[in-house]
């Protein structure tokens, strides 16, 4: 029996096992959206902008390890989609875009709402599709969810003029593949694995940076068995924390520019690098001709062109985590490296990063600690961009496998909102926090509809500061506290989630904050506190851009001596901080070994 | 990294699908990740569907290397290798429209036979000869008509292949 494109789509989603779409129809989707009814298993989620429909489905593809779907019509909703695409791609996150297009006949013509999708997101996407021919498109989706799933994964789009939906085609899913220039690399090189373990089994102050690739790989078991038989401490890119146990004696955090101090030591002062499933982003590496200058570097990766792109790499081993790390397990000793790890422990005492100061402030560092406190770390945490991010990736402490939910290399302020909608769908069972800064919660703000239309009971931690607070940061730090365009004007963030249906409380004060964090947990649906933090609250340690990790500031510990005064810039920061009364006086230290 | 062929001119040669807008990414590619395209030919190959393309890109070992790699990662590119170092025949055509007067006509096509060029096409006041060759062969040509006045200038990107029996 010939079947519609639409019809054909729908079918092909459900061989794919999709459950659920993201999006918001449009005059090129109308066929589709009309072929929706006759599919109940598809579940769609109306959004309100088709940003969120991306950042949906990135959030629900993270938890879920499948791809999610998003669905936007042509021109303006396709270009809509390009931001939550470029996240995606950035983050290695399995997604499929599905876009109208204009009927065939009228494409090149500048017809009404035509975009050159394809075009637009070559640089963006694994791979695209612009379908021609109806007798293509079950191959195409077949193709798509193959590429976007497999390997390093990413966002695949594919383009649908609106007459190949309409078009008559013979419905056969097809068994096969024909890629010729596709290939996964899996296991690693036999002879690889074994320099690899002798790198390993020599090493007297050997670092693992642990990043995605150990969450994508669902390596959890291996990765944990590999750090504990080696006795090789773990320090986290921002993407690879929920890799590794954050409690464990052996986890030092993130690394970076806002990472711990005792992470980023022991990697400048490492030996050996063990770096798995990441890519030496430059928020990790900090100056990278200064980046671990006395460390041999071992690098497992699936994706080949990232060996050698940032940071030579002496041992590259290409290949699946997963399987690389059962490899590798088999053929490490078992390791003892006390003295490095006390070393360790001792910068751990001499930095204590993450004691939060006693005030009667409301400090955002405390308001993520009550809040892991209250979850018991037994939740997903689905984070914004800039301040709020980090402070969620620094006080947190995430011991569950992938609990942690953040856009990491485009940084998309906006995406934590949509983002939890798709973590809830994917995984409604648990509990999600939307930690939030106000600025970029009302990039996304109207998804608080289709929160309400879906009865979503995600929990919106706003850290309300009045400000784009990591930028105003960087202008007090590195702008001598010119303040341009930081400052915001708000609305009632409380007023505006009653009128979109949802209960909401504002917290000013210390003592409100684990009451209403209750608050939220007891109540059975989506709830939003508004935070009204401490405005000029700082992130630290900060590395600042272009320094080696060696270099950082942090706030003084008047009990802890040692540590050397950077240059005259850095002495002004001091006295600039010390102005401003906050009782921040900054201590800048010089670590270089 | 080797100070090896540091900076030198590298030959990849690239077979890809015969589709759609595959030009189009690699060109998109090349721009995206700033690698310098010094010459791009392309053409179809011995497999039906599959097209050859010869890629001249400057760099040191690391960088196109790199430009191998993400390469290779595009899904219609099916295989990359950077013959540079291996045995090889490389050719460019250039076609040279050169002005030629009575007086110089005879000499122009003394210079064109011991280049064994051709001359494809003579005007009332000009000579268009075909050249091919390496780019060195071509540019010495070029270097010795330049004198007479070239008119206009066609080249294509260099082709190339490994000698004897290995498959690129």
């Amino acid at each position: 029996m010939k079947k519609t494109g639409a019809q054909i789509l729908c079918e092909s989603l459900i061989k794919e096992g999709v459950e659920v779409i993201f999006g918001i129809l449009g005059g090129a989707v109308l066929p589709i959206y009309d072929a929706f009814p006759q599919y109940p298993k598809l579940r769609h989620i109306l959004v309100r902008h088709e940003q969120g429909a991306a950042h949906a489905a990135d959030g629900y593809a993270r938890v879920t390890h499948k791809a999610g779907v998003c669905i936007a019509t042509s021109g303006p909703g396709a270009t809509n989609l390009v931001t939550g695409i470029a996240n995606a791609y950035m983050d290695s996150v399995p997604m499929i875009a599905i876009t109208g297009q204009v009927a065939r006949p009228v494409i090149g013509k500048d017809a009404f709402q035509e975009t050159d999708i394809t075009g637009i997101t070559l640089p963006i996407t694994k791979h695209n599709y612009l379908v021609n021919d109806v007798a293509e498109l079950a191959e195409t989706i077949k193709e798509a969810f193959h590429i976007a799933q497999t390997g390093r994964p990413g966002p695949v789009l594919i383009d649908i003029p609106r007459d190949v939906q309409q078009e008559q085609g013979d419905f056969v899913y097809p068994d096969k593949l024909d890629l010729p220039g596709y290939r996964i690399p899996s296991r690693g090189h036999p002879a690889q694995i074994k320099k690899a373990a002798k790198l390993i089994n020599e090493a007297a102050q050997p670092v693992i940076i642990a990043g995605r690739g150990i969450i994508i790989s669902q390596a959890y078991d291996e990765f944990k068995e590999f750090a504990e038989k080696a006795q090789i401490p773990v320090a986290h890119t921002l993407l690879g924390l929920g890799s590794f146990p954050g409690n464990h004696i052996l986890d030092l955090g993130m690394l970076g520019m806002h990472g711990a101090p005792c992470a980023n030591m022991a990697v400048q002062n490492a030996d050996l690098l063990i770096a798995i499933g990441m890519r030496f982003d430059d928020r990790a590496t900090g100056n990278t001709r200064e980046f671990a200058p006395n460390a041999r570097i071992i690098h497992i990766d699936i994706d080949p062109a990232e060996i050698g792109k940032n940071i030579p790499t002496d041992v590259p081993v290409v290949g699946d985590v997963k399987s690389v790390l059962t490899a590798l397990n088999a053929q490490i000793e078992r390791g003892e490296h006390v003295d490095w790890l006390s070393k360790i422990e001792q910068w751990r005492y001499e930095h204590p990063s993450l004691e939060i100061r006693q005030s009667d402030e409301l400090l955002p560092q405390y308001i993520i600690h009550q809040i892991c406190e209250a979850t018991n770390g037994d939740a997903f945490v689905v984070t914004g961009v800039g301040q709020n991010q980090m402070w969620a990736a620094r006080y947190f402490v995430y011991t569950n496998p992938n609990s942690l939910i953040s856009a990491g290399g485009l940084g998309p302020m906006g995406f934590e909102l949509p983002a939890a909608i798709g973590v809830k769908i994917g995984r409604p069972g648990e509990v999600v926090w939307c930690v939030a800064g106000d600025g970029g919660f009302q990039m996304t703000i109207q998804e608080l509809a289709t929160i309400t239309q879906e009865n979503i009971a995600v929990k919106i931690a706003i850290l309300d500061n009045g400000y784009l607070g990591m930028v105003r940061q960087w202008q007090e730090l590195f702008y001598e506290r010119r303040y341009v365009a930081t400052k915001l004007w708000n609305p009632d963030f409380v007023k505006i989630a009653e009128a979109y249906d949802i209960p909401g409380l504002r917290v000013t004060r210390r003592e409100e904050v684990i009451p209403a964090i209750q608050k939220a947990m007891e109540y059975p649906g989506p709830f939003l506190i508004d935070f009204l933090i401490e405005p000029e609250e700082n992130i630290y340690p900060i590395v600042p851009p272009g320094e080696s990790l060696a270099r950082f500031y942090e706030p003084s510990k008047p009990e802890v001596s040692g540590g050397q005064i950077l240059s005259t810039k850095h002495e002004m920061l001091n006295n600039i901080k010390t102005q401003n009364s906050n009782d921040q006086k900054m201590r800048v230290l010089n670590l270089e070994i | 990294m080797g100070d090896k062929l540091a900076n030198t001119k590298h030959t990849l040669v690239a077979l890809v699908e015969d589709k759609p807008g595959v030009l189009n990414r690699i060109a998109s590619l090349f721009r995206r990740r700033n690698f310098n395209i010094q010459s791009l030919a392309v053409g179809s190959s011995e497999h039906p569907g599959l097209s050859r393309m010869t890629i001249v890109v400057g760099g040191d070992i690391a960088q196109v290397e790199q430009v191998r790699k993400q390469l290779e990662k595009l899904i219609n590119v099916v295989k990359v290798t950077d013959i540079t170092e291996e045995d090889m025949v490389s050719r460019e055509l250039a076609l040279i429209k050169v002005k030629a007067t009575t007086t110089t006509r005879s000499e122009i096509m003394q210079i064109v036979g011991i280049f064994r060029a051709n001359i494809v096409d003579v005007g009332p006041n000009s000579l268009t000869v075909e050249v091919t060759g390496d780019e060195d062969k071509v540019n010495s040509l070029l270097g010795l008509l330049h004198d007479f006045g070239v008119k206009e200038l066609s080249r294509t990107g260099r082709i190339a292949l490994t000698r004897g029996s290995n498959p690129f």
